[in-house]
C-alpha cells in the first residue's frame, strides 16, 4: 500500500473529473460515486497508516516523476507519507467520507448536485495532494487546488448575489495570504536551492536570522489567508454562504487547517527564530479572542459556528506558534475540532433542513422535541467544543492553555490568560447559541413544520458525535505518542507560572460560569429583532470594523487607483490612440474630395503633372 | 524651311488637343483631341528623327500608330457602351467613380 499512494489523489480526482465530464448522464449514480471515491481514499489511507506504523523509521518518501526539471530548479512530484501526513489523510477522508454521505441527503433535490460532487472530489484530491507532497511546490500545488475548490462550492449557488459575492470576496483574501506563500517558496529555492521538506529543514541552520524571519512571517501570511486568522479573517464567516456540508468539510474540518499544517510542516523554520514564534502565538491570541467576542454578538447559526471556527483555529495557531510539544497538541486540537466542528455544522444543516433554511438562531427554539438526533449529536459538540470532560475538546484545548501558560516570562500571563478568557467566551456564546436552538419557547416564523432529517443524514452525525466524544482520549493518549517525531526540539521547556491542577480548574470554572451566564440569559429565549445595545455588543455585531477598516484603508485606496488608472488609460493612452486616428481619418476625409469623378480634372491634374516634371527637368538642365 | 517649324506645329496641335480635352464635354471630340495630342507627338518623332538623321524616332512613331489605333477600337467601344446606358455622350454624365 504504502507504494501506491498516488492512488490516494488519484482516485477522488478520477472520479471528480468524471462527474464535471459525463454532465447529466451521470445525474442517477454520481453522489453515490462521489461518496465512493473518498471512502476507497479512507480505507486506503487506513492500511496505509497501519503498514506505516509497523516501520521503525515512520517515513515514506517516493518521488513519482519530475514535475519541474529546470537548471538548478529540480521539483519531484513526490508524495510523502509520515506521521503528520497520516492523521491529516485519516481525518481529510475520513470526516470527509462522512460529510459526503451526508451531503448525498442534503443536496437530494439540488439540480446541480452532480457538478457539487465533482467539486467536493476534485476539492479531496487537492486537499490530500496538499498534506501528502514532499516539498513545497507539491503543497502549492493542492493550496491553489483547494482554494479553487472552495471557492467553487461557495459560489455554488451562484444566481444568489451574496454566494457569489461571498466567493470572490474569499478567492481574493486567499490571493493575498497566496502571495505570501508563493515568495516564501521563492525565498526558500533563492537561498537554499531546494524545496524538498527534508533538504529545506537540513539547510535552516545556514540561514541568517533575519532571512528566517521574513521566511516564516511569509509564510504565516499564506497560513493566516488560508486559515481566516488576523488580518485575513473577513472571508471565512461569508463563506458560510455556501451549501452546508460545504462549511462543514471546508470551512471547519479541513480546508481552514491547511494553515496549521503549513506552520506545524515547517516547524523547523518557526522554531529557528522565537521573534517569530511570538509573532505566531500573537496571531492565535489575537484571533480566538476576535472569533469568541463576535461569535458572542451573531445571530445566523452558521455564522456563529463560522466565528468559533476561527476562534478555534486561533488556538492551533497558538499552539504551533509555542513550538516544542506544543505543535502536536495544536494537531490533536485541530483532529478533534475536524470532529465536533463537522458535527455541528452537519447539525446545523439539518436544523436549516427541518426549518425550510430558516438560519436566525432567534427564530428557533424547542427544537429538542422535534429534532431528538440532532439535538443530541450537536449536544455532543457543544460539550466538546466547550471544553467539558470527557469530551475532546478539554482533551485538547486544556493542554494548549496550560502550555501557553509555559512561555517562561511575562508573556505567559498575556497568552494564557487570552486563551484561558476565550475559553470562557467560547462556552457563552456556544451555549447561547445552543439553548436559543434547541431550548425555550418556540420562535419560529409561521408554517414551520421542523422534523428529523433522514438517516442518511442522522447516520453521519451520530458518527461525527461519536468521534467527537472518544476523539479526546485517543488523541491525548496515542495520537500524542503517534506525532512525537513532528515536534522538534525548539525552546527549552519552563515551568508553567502556576500550577498545572490551578490551570485546568481556571480552564473548567471559566467554561462552566461562561455556560451558565448564557443559560441564565438565554433560557427564556432572546427578542426577536435587534436590540440597542452598548458600543462593544454593537462594534462586535459589525465584526469589530474589522471589515470596515479593510474598507477604507484597502479597498477604497485601490478603487481610487483603479479610477485614476482608467482616467489615465481612457484619457492619456487611448486619447493618444484615438487622436492619431481621428488625425488621419479627418485629413483623408477631407483630401477625398479631390476626387471629383470629373475626367477633365483629372486631365488637368495630369498635364499639370507633366508640365511640372518637365519644367523640372528643363530647370536643372538650363538653370 | 528648318525642321524647327515642324516642332512648333507639333506644339500648337499638342496645345489644342489638351485644351480640348480639358474644355469639351462631348467624348467623341475628346477622343479625337487625344489623337491629336498623339499625332503631335508623331510629327515631334519623325521630325527629331531627321534632325538627328536616325531612324529611332520614325520607329517610335510607328509604334504610337499602332497603339493609337488599337487605342481608338476599345475607346469607341467605351463610349458607345457608356451612350447606351446613359442615353449621353458626355463625359461628365459619367462620374460616379468618386470619393
Amino acid at each position: 500500500m504504502l507504494s501506491l499512494l498516488w492512488l490516494l489523489i488519484a482516485i477522488p480526482l478520477a472520479s471528480g473529473l468524471l462527474l464535471l465530464v459525463l454532465g447529466r448522464r451521470a445525474d442517477k449514480w454520481g453522489p453515490w460515486l462521489g461518496v465512493l471515491a473518498p471512502s476507497a481514499s479512507f480505507v486506503m489511507g487506513l492500511i496505509a497508516f497501519f503498514q506505516l506504523a509497523d516501520r521503525s523509521d515512520k517515513v515514506v518518501e517516493q518521488n513519482l516523476y519530475s514535475f519541474i526539471p529546470v537548471g538548478d530548479l529540480q521539483v519531484d512530484f513526490g508524495v510523502m507519507f509520515d506521521p503528520l501526513s497520516a492523521v491529516f489523510v485519516l481525518l481529510i477522508t475520513g470526516v470527509g467520507s462522512l460529510i459526503h454521505l451526508y451531503a448525498v441527503g442534503y443536496m437530494a433535490d439540488d439540480e446541480k448536485r452532480r457538478a457539487f460532487f465533482g467539486y467536493f472530489n476534485i476539492f479531496i484530491a487537492a486537499m490530500l495532494l496538499l498534506v501528502l507532497g514532499n516539498n513545497y511546490v507539491m503543497l502549492y500545488l493542492g493550496w491553489e487546488g483547494v482554494g479553487l475548490a472552495s471557492y467553487l462550492l461557495i459560489a455554488f449557488w451562484y444566481n444568489r448575489p451574496a454566494a457569489a459575492t461571498a466567493g470572490k470576496k474569499a478567492f481574493i483574501m486567499n490571493r493575498v495570504g497566496d502571495v505570501g506563500l508563493v515568495l516564501a517558496i521563492f525565498l526558500i529555492f533563492a537561498k537554499l536551492g531546494t524545496v524538498n521538506y527534508v533538504q529545506v529543514f537540513a539547510g535552516v541552520g545556514t540561514l541568517t536570522s533575519g532571512t528566517i524571519l521574513v521566511l516564516g512571517l511569509l509564510l504565516l501570511l499564506g497560513a493566516c489567508g488560508k486559515s481566516g486568522q488576523f488580518p485575513l479573517q473577513a472571508w471565512l464567516p461569508d463563506a458560510m454562504e455556501g451549501p452546508t456540508p460545504v462549511s462543514a468539510l471546508i470551512h471547519a474540518a479541513t480546508m481552514v487547517t491547511a494553515g496549521v499544517y503549513l506552520i506545524a510542516r515547517s516547524n523547523p523554520i518557526f522554531s529557528a527564530n522565537t521573534t517569530l514564534q511570538t509573532v505566531v502565538v500573537s496571531v492565535g491570541a489575537l484571533t480566538l479572542l476576535l472569533g469568541c467576542v463576535i461569535g458572542a454578538a451573531k445571530d445566523d447559526i452558521k455564522r456563529v459556528l463560522a466565528w468559533s471556527t476561527v476562534s478555534q483555529i486561533g488556538y492551533m495557531f497558538l499552539g504551533v506558534g509555542l513550538g516544542g510539544g506544543a505543535y502536536a497538541l495544536a494537531i490533536i486540537h485541530l483532529l478533534a475540532h475536524g470532529f465536533f466542528k463537522a458535527n455541528m455544522f452537519l447539525g446545523a444543516g439539518s436544523v436549516m433542513h427541518g426549518m425550510q433554511d430558516q438560519v436566525d438562531i432567534r427564530r428557533f427554539g424547542s427544537l429538542s422535541k422535534y429534532m431528538r438526533i440532532t439535538w443530541l449529536t450537536f449536544m455532543m459538540g457543544w460539550l466538546a467544543i466547550i471544553g467539558i470532560p470527557p469530551l475532546s475538546g478539554y482533551f485538547t484545548k486544556e493542554p494548549i492553555i496550560a502550555a501557553a501558560f509555559e512561555r517562561g516570562d511575562w508573556t505567559s500571563w498575556l497568552f494564557g490568560g487570552a486563551a484561558l478568557l476565550g475559553a470562557g467566551l467560547t462556552a457563552f456564546y456556544m451555549t447561547r447559541l445552543f439553548v436559543l436552538t434547541f431550548h425555550g419557547a418556540k420562535r419560529w416564523t409561521d408554517g414551520q413544520h421542523p422534523h428529523e432529517s433522514p438517516p442518511i443524514m442522522t447516520i453521519p452525525l451520530i458518527l461525527l458525535a461519536l468521534g467527537s466524544i472518544v476523539a479526546g482520549w485517543l488523541m491525548s493518549t496515542s495520537v500524542l505518542e503517534w506525532l512525537e517525531p513532528v515536534p522538534l526540539p525548539g525552546g527549552e521547556a519552563h515551568a508553567p507560572v502556576m500550577p498545572h491542577w490551578l490551570i485546568t480548574t481556571f480552564g473548567l470554572v471559566l467554561s462552566v460560569l461562561g455556560a451558565l451566564v448564557a443559560v441564565a440569559l438565554f433560557r427564556r429565549g432572546t427578542a426577536l429583532a435587534p436590540q440597542p445595545a452598548g458600543p462593544v455588543v454593537t462594534a462586535a455585531r459589525n465584526n469589530l470594523y474589522t471589515d470596515a477598516f479593510n474598507e477604507v484603508v484597502f479597498e477604497k485606496p485601490g478603487s481610487w487607483l483603479t479610477r485614476a488608472l482608467v482616467y489615465v488609460d481612457s484619457k492619456g493612452v487611448d486619447g493618444l490612440v484615438n487622436g492619431l486616428a481621428a488625425l488621419v481619418g479627418g485629413g483623408s476625409g477631407r483630401l477625398r474630395r479631390l476626387q471629383t469623378g470629373f475626367v477633365r480634372s483629372y486631365a488637368l491634374s495630369m498635364l499639370a503633372g507633366g508640365v511640372l516634371v518637365l519644367g523640372a527637368l528643363l530647370a536643372v538642365r538650363f538653370g | 524651311m528648318t525642321p524647327m517649324w515642324y516642332i512648333v506645329l507639333a506644339a500648337v496641335l499638342f496645345t489644342i488637343g489638351a485644351v480640348g480635352v480639358l474644355i469639351r464635354r462631348n467624348a467623341i471630340v475628346l477622343f479625337m483631341c487625344i489623337e491629336l495630342m498623339l499625332n503631335a507627338s508623331n510629327l515631334a518623332l519623325v521630325t527629331f528623327s531627321r534632325i538627328n538623321g536616325g531612324l529611332d524616332g520614325q520607329i517610335m512613331a510607328f509604334f504610337a500608330m499602332v497603339v493609337a489605333a488599337a487605342e481608338v477600337v476599345i475607346g469607341l467601344a467605351i463610349i458607345m457602351l457608356i451612350f447606351r446606358t446613359r442615353r449621353s455622350a458626355s463625359v461628365d454624365d459619367a462620374n460616379l467613380l468618386k470619393y
